[in-house]
Order: structure tokens, then C-alpha cells, then sequence
């Protein structure tokens, strides 16, 4: 099946050789990085987290969210999903790819990274992380790869395959909750450190990823010209839906917490990202309320029927609530746990340019990534007439 | 087999380049070590030379460990002798010129170790 | 064809990583098999079930008796002076209320709130740092003292998150051109790994105390926490001291006399 990455339009081309040239802008400025080390981002001895890990975080919940057409598919027979789920797996994989390479990013010694492994530690959530996220970075490889290929012959997929589905199932959910792990059982960091931190992590990708999925699925339908489905839009966007109100709920059951129990320490990273401090507004607090008001919109816009089910509104519902999320459990959230310093003080942070561009180079191998993988999937697709 | 005319050429070509370093060497002289500044008011190492010169990294290894982890610095030889066991206090009080003896045997065997980011080699070696 | 080609790269390469392993685990045992060392710790060596700082905050009037004491430890670790958000520090001193956040009093004694105190690691019974290492990098030794090994770290800085005292500082820059003169007794560290104070520990297994509690003259106190006849053990006694944010039970070994 790999043949077909060989094999497309000047456009196809195109587009992987724009890419290449963002992937070798932030290869480059990598380089930089690892002779002039991490004081080249906006991180400090206060703010040791900055945008890479934020993305880290963001992007296994994309990830994570492949789960939203695979456990209706499989665990409830729900036929609509089958022609799309290849396209989140696809996507998990990508996605994946960015979050390691989002953590090699951010670490100082990125030439000991194996010390994970050579000397495991089991009472480090980071070591469990790294496990999940390899793991399911093999699940979507092997499910994915074995059930086009086993669609490109016609046949029925062999039945280890489904146990493999079943365990992707659960092992989606942990890779969130690990994640989210890492920050919520640190002490002293009063944003994170709350039981529903794994809870809203789980909403919020759920939301988010499938949001992310259906905008791409709505651009990649028009150039490749095949049909997602009615049905399968129409189901995707209400649990995009209800899990995006869960995610607001949960965001606001912490509003209430800090601010009813009236503790300095709740209080303060909220009342930070969105009022600011005495001596003004961070640019974070902008940033916030734009998230804030995305949310809002986006809901708006999805909630009643007429609207949800209007094509030309729903790309702009969607992409509202991608930023929305993206704005709060990225650099909100690595933000509003490190603004307030463990010495009562409030500690800045923004990105730089070199962070920015490395980043864009990750973003852009996962952009290739996914390219390729959905280019193999419809290929194969139309040959076999399931699109 | 088909294009077994390229694919055999091209098997030629490739062996003989992969096998360069063996038929090469058949062709040349007997390799000779590098000349290594020895410390003149010493005659022997702390552990005997053929182990000090296959063995050093794992003893430092060790001795890193040792030290660092279970608070034991005292290294006691196999002849019996003691030595604190610390790279900077031990190794470099004897070896005090660290560009003609540790350099001179890593450059030639092209090992980087990065040692000398953190330890200090004694003063006037730079 | 087809099916043969593949066949045939699947054993080849499976049969490529088993030599690989092979070698790789001769390589090993055969590195193994060495002289048979042993190693034993310095006859001098001051021992202690836990050791434990009391720092007389009274006796710190001046900015002469903080940096007598900064200065000894910067000497003593090679610590670079960097300027800015990204410096390292080890031992360091600031106001009451960034000290002790949670015990700050409105209307307190104007004396006690305009003292400056001592930070540094409070080497932690309960360390969160150690807790999240996902190299060991960090770990705790038998005497209670919270160490680093800074050939295994990674940078990841997952510790300073952790660390609820902002006690740790990482390299995000090369540090030797910030150290003016480099103390040949003790190694720098590199761009890319984090440090901390380290109670330390290479002049306690020498038999020597803490570089800070020398160059305080009495003014820091340090022993075992763990011995009830021991000199911090008395003065914890019979004197009124805090610790920094003991409600989130890392159990902090720097007391600070009020």
C-alpha cells in the first residue's frame, strides 16, 4: 500500500515539499537550540513548561480522540463510523508522532532520553507516559494498517485485530489520564492539583479531537471528492457537543472551587489568566478571555439543532471550539500552573520566536505525517469502492 | 532474475566498498598506538595498565555510582591500595596533562567522551 | 516473488537484530568481568539517620553574614552567576513573604517581617522531585539527604514542577563563562540539567560540614534530626521554628528559628 504516497497530483506535491520546508525551518532552528540551549525560549527557573509541553499536552488528546468513532463503531456496531475511522486512527498517528517529538524538544539533555528506559522508574508518571504513548502509537499503526489493508482485498479483518480494538479503547482513555497525571499530582502547583484535572482532559480531547478530525475530513473531502456521510456528521457533532459542554462545566466546577472556598492559593492562578495581576494584564489574560469567548460562541452555535446541522455554520462552530480548547489546556493550563511562583510572585512567560518556529516544524511533521497516511487510506479507498 | 546485470555489478561494488577497511589495512603498515604522556613520578596506575586502558570508563562508571549513590568514595585497588575515588582529586592529580594523555587516545580512536564539560582538567592543560 | 521477497526480509532482519543483541550482551558481560573491585566509605565520614539544618534567622543581620554564606557555597559548587529569569541558585535569601507563604500574619512584628531568610533545598523526607525523576537523576539517600546525579539527567525539568519551594535551578545556558574563577575540587555542570543544593554531601562523607554552616560561625545549626540528644534536636526545643509549607507533608529538613 506504501506505493501509494509515490503516486499523486503536482498539488499533492506541493503541499509535502511546503511542508518539508517547515520541517526543515524548525529542523534548523533545532540545531540552535541544542548548541544554545533552552535559554532560546521564553522558559525561566520559574516557568520551566512552556509552549512545546503545552502542545504535548493539547496533542494527546488529539490523539486520544480516535476513540470518539472507534468505540461506537466496535463496542455499539454503530455501521456510519466504519468509513471514517481509518482517517482518526490515521490522524492518532500523527498526532503521537508530534507529542514525542514535542517532549524531545523540551528536553536539555535530549541525548540521555534513553535513560527512561535503561533505568525505569515506576513511581514516575513520566516513565508511564512514555509507555502509553509508544504503546498506542503501535495499537493505531498495526489496527490501521491491517484493516485497510485487509479492505483493499475484501476480507474480513482477522479477529486479533478486534481484541487489538478493544484494547485501543481503554488505552485511549489512559493516555489522556496519564497525561493529565503528570501535572495533578504535583504539589504546590494549585492549578493542577485537583481530582478533575484527568476528568476535563478527557472532555476537552473529545471535543476537540473529533472537531479537528471533521474540519480536516471537510477540506480533504473537497480536493479527494468523496462523501463523509450525513449521518456520520451528524452523530460526530453531537457528541463533539455534549463533550465540549462537559468540558465547560468541569472548567467552570473549578471556577467554583477556587473562588467559593475563597483560598488564595485556588484563587490565584484563575484570577492570573484572567484579570491579571496588580501591576496589569498579561498577554495571557487576552488570550484566555479569546478562549473564553470561543467556547461560548462555539456552543452556541452547536447546541440548537437548526444550527448544528447547518454545513455552512458548522466549519466555523468547530474551528471556534478547536481554539478554544487549544487556548485552555495548552498554554492556559502550563501557564495558570506556573504563574504563581512557589514564592508568591508572579512569574511571566511567553513564547519566543525559535520556540515557535521549532514548533511549527513538529506541527508540520505531523501535517506530513497525516498527509501521507490519509493519502494511502483514500487511495485505497476508491480502489475498493468503500468511499 | 531480472537487471542481474546491475544488481550483481552493483553487489560487486558495494562489497568491495564495505570491505574497504579489511583489504585496506592488508595494504598497509602495522598500526602503532599514539604516544601518550605518562606521569614521570609514578610508575604504575592504580589498577594494572592493560586494565586501566580497556577498563577506565567502566571504573569511572563505577565509580561515579559508588560515590554518588551509596556515599562509599574510598576505592580500595586490587593490590590493596586506596584512592578517593574521584576523577578530578585522584585521576588528574597524576594525570595532570589532560590534552596529551586523555585527548591524544580519544581523538585517535574518535571517542568524544564529554568528561571536561562538567570535571575540570587541572590548570595550564588548555 | 512477492511473497518469497518479504519472507526473506522479515527473517533477515529479525536475523540482523538477533546477532546485534548477541554482541551487544557479549560486549556487556565481558565489560563486567573485570577486576573486582570494592569500595568503602571515608573513616572521616560524618554520618546521621537524617540530617537536618537549623538556621537562627535572629542571628542574620547583615548583608555580610548572608553572603559569607552564599559565597562559600558558590565557591565550593562552581554555582555560575547568571543574571535574570533563568539564574541558578543554591543557597539564597528573601523576604518573610515569599519564605514562608502560607504563615504570613497581617500586623506581625515589623522586625521579624523585615528580616531576610535563607532558601535552599529542603532536602524533604516526602521529596516530590525524587517522586517524579523519570531517570532517578534525583534520589534520596539513607542519611535523608535529597541528591542528584547529573550524568543521568535528562532536562526534562519534570522536578522543578514538582518542587513546591522553587528550590531548583536548570542550565538553560552553557555555565562556565558565568563561573569567574572555577574551583578545581569540585566539577561544573552542563547546558541542559538541572541542579540543586546538596546539603553538601561531598564534604559530609569527608568529614566536614556543610560549606554554609562553616562560613555561618555558629549561626546555622546541622545534625541529626533523628538523634534526641543531638544539637539541632535541643534547639528545635527550646526555640519557636517554622518550615516552609509543611501542610503539603514533604516533611522539609531546614528549620528556621524565629
Amino acid at each position: 500500500m506504501l506505493e501509494k504516497v509515490l503516486k499523486g497530483s503536482p498539488k499533492y506535491y506541493m503541499w509535502l515539499a511546503f511542508l518539508g520546508g517547515l520541517i526543515g525551518v524548525g529542523a534548523i532552528t533545532y540545531l540552535f537550540q541544542l548548541k544554545y540551549g533552552l535559554s532560546l525560549t521564553g522558559m525561566s527557573r520559574n516557568v520551566t513548561w512552556g509552549f512545546y509541553i503545552a502542545q504535548f499536552t493539547y496533542l494527546v488528546g488529539i490523539a486520544a480522540s480516535a476513540v470518539m468513532l472507534v468505540l461506537p463503531a466496535y463496542f455499539h456496531g454503530y455501521k456510519q463510523f466504519k468509513k471514517i475511522i481509518i482517517f482518526g486512527e490515521f490522524m492518532a498517528i500523527g498526532a503521537v508522532i508530534m507529542c514525542m517529538l514535542f517532549i524531545v524538544v523540551d528536553m536539555g539533555m535530549p541525548q540521555r532520553m534513553l535513560n527512561v528506559m535503561l533505568h525505569p522508574t515506576f513511581n514516575s508518571v513520566m516513565f508511564y507516559d512514555m509507555m502509553v504513548l509508544i504503546g498506542y502509537l503501535c495499537l493505531n499503526a498495526i489496527i490501521g494498517w491491517k484493516t485497510l489493508e485487509c479492505e483493499r482485498f475484501q476480507v474480513v479483518p482477522p479477529q486479533w485485530v478486534k481484541y487489538l480494538i478493544y484494547t485501543s479503547v481503554i488505552w485511549a482513555f489512559s493516555i489522556h489520564t496519564v497525561t493529565a497525571f503528570l501535572s495533578q499530582g504535583l504539589p504546590g502547583r494549585h492549578y493542577w492539583l485537583t481530582a478533575v484535572l484527568a476528568a476535563r482532559f478527557l472532555a476537552s480531547a473529545f471535543c476537540a479531537g473529533p472537531a479537528l478530525l471533521l474540519l480536516l475530513l471537510m477540506i480533504v473531502k473537497r480536493i479527494a471528492k468523496f462523501e463523509i456521510g450525513k449521518e456520520a456528521i451528524k452523530t460526530l457533532t453531537i457528541i463533539i457537543t455534549y463533550a465540549m459542554c462537559l468540558n465547560v462545566f468541569l472548567f467552570l466546577c473549578e471556577v467554583f472551587t477556587s473562588f467559593y472556598s475563597n483560598i488564595p492559593g485556588h484563587m490565584h492562578p484563575l484570577h492570573y489568566l484572567f484579570a491579571g495581576t496588580e501591576q496589569g494584564l498579561p498577554w495571557v489574560t487576552y488570550w484566555m478571555w479569546i478562549g473564553a469567548v470561543m467556547a461560548i460562541g462555539s456552543l452556541v452555535l452547536l447546541i440548537p439543532t437548526s444550527l448544528r446541522e447547518n454545513m455552512k455554520i458548522l466549519p466555523w462552530a468547530l474551528g471556534m471550539l478547536v481554539l478554544a480548547t487549544w487556548i485552555d489546556k495548552g498554554l492556559g493550563l502550563i501557564i495558570g500552573g506556573f504563574a504563581p511562583s512557589p514564592f508568591e510572585t508572579w512569574a511571566s512567560y511567553a513564547p519566543t520566536v525559535p520556540e515557535l518556529l521549532i514548533s511549527l516544524g513538529i506541527f508540520a511533521v505531523g501535517a506530513f505525517v497525516v498527509s501521507i497516511l490519509w493519502k494511502i487510506a483514500i487511495d485505497v479507498k476508491k480502489e475498493a469502492g468503500t468511499l | 532474475m531480472y537487471n542481474s546485470k546491475y544488481v550483481i555489478s552493483g553487489l560487486v561494488i558495494f562489497l568491495a566498498v564495505f570491505s574497504y577497511p579489511f583489504w585496506g589495512n592488508l595494504a598497509s603498515k602495522d598500526y602503532t598506538g599514539p604516544k601518550l604522556s605518562l606521569p614521570t613520578d609514578q610508575k604504575q596506575c592504580i589498577e594494572p595498565v592493560e586494565f586501566m586502558r580497556s577498563q577506565h570508563m567502566t571504573l569511572l562508571n563505577q565509580w561515579r555510582d559508588s560515590a554518588l549513590r551509596e556515599g562509599k568514595r574510598v576505592y580500595v585497588a586490587s593490590n590493596g591500595a586506596t584512592w578517593d575515588a574521584s576523577l578530578q582529586k585522584t585521576c588528574m592529580s597524576c594525570h595532570t596533562n589532560k590534552a596529551e594523555f586523555c585527548d591524544t587516545c580519544h581523538l585517535e580512536n574518535a571517542v568524544e567522551p564529554y568528561c571536561w564539560t562538567c570535571h575540570v582538567p587541572p590548570k595550564g592543560n588548555e | 516473488m512477492k511473497r518469497s521477497r518479504r519472507q526473506f526480509l522479515k527473517v533477515a532482519s529479525l536475523s540482523v537484530a538477533g546477532l546485534g543483541a548477541q554482541l551487544a550482551a557479549g560486549g556487556m558481560t565481558k565489560a563486567a568481568a573485570a577486576v573486582k573491585p570494592s569500595y568503602k566509605e571515608d573513616a572521616l565520614a560524618l554520618k546521621a539517620k537524617r540530617w537536618a539544618m537549623v538556621i537562627d534567622t535572629r542571628e542574620f543581620t547583615s548583608k555580610e553574614d548572608f553572603d559569607a554564606c552564599i559565597n562559600a557555597c558558590n565557591t565550593a559548587h562552581n554555582i555560575p552567576h547568571i543574571p535574570g529569569k533563568t539564574e541558578i541558585k543554591w543557597i539564597w535569601k528573601d523576604a518573610y513573604e515569599h519564605t514562608f507563604t502560607d504563615t504570613t500574619n497581617k500586623y506581625q512584628s515589623k522586625e521579624i517581617e523585615d528580616r531576610e531568610y535563607f532558601m535552599l533545598c529542603n532536602h524533604c523526607e516526602n521529596p516530590p522531585c525524587v517522586r517524579v525523576c523519570p531517570t532517578q537523576a534525583t534520589y534520596k539517600l539513607e542519611s535523608g539527604i535529597v541528591a542528584m546525579d547529573y550524568h543521568r539527567c535528562i532536562g526534562c525539568r519534570f522536578c522543578m514542577a514538582g518542587c513546591p519551594f522553587g528550590a531548583r535551578s536548570f542550565n538553560f545556558t552553557d555555565p562556565r563563562p558565568y563561573i569567574k574563577e572555577v574551583n578545581p575540587k569540585f566539577p561544573t555542570r552542563m547546558i541542559g540539567v538541572v541542579e540543586k543544593c546538596n546539603f553538601c554531601v561531598e564534604r559530609l562523607d569527608a568529614g566536614k560540614l556543610p560549606a554554609c554552616v562553616e562560613a555561618a560561625q555558629g549561626k546555622i545549626h546541622f545534625g541529626d534530626l533523628s538523634d534526641p540528644e543531638s544539637e539541632v534536636r535541643k534547639l528545635l526545643e527550646e526555640n519557636f521554628t517554622l518550615r516552609r509549607k509543611p501542610s503539603l507533608g514533604t516533611e522539609p529538613g531546614v528549620f528556621y528559628i524565629i
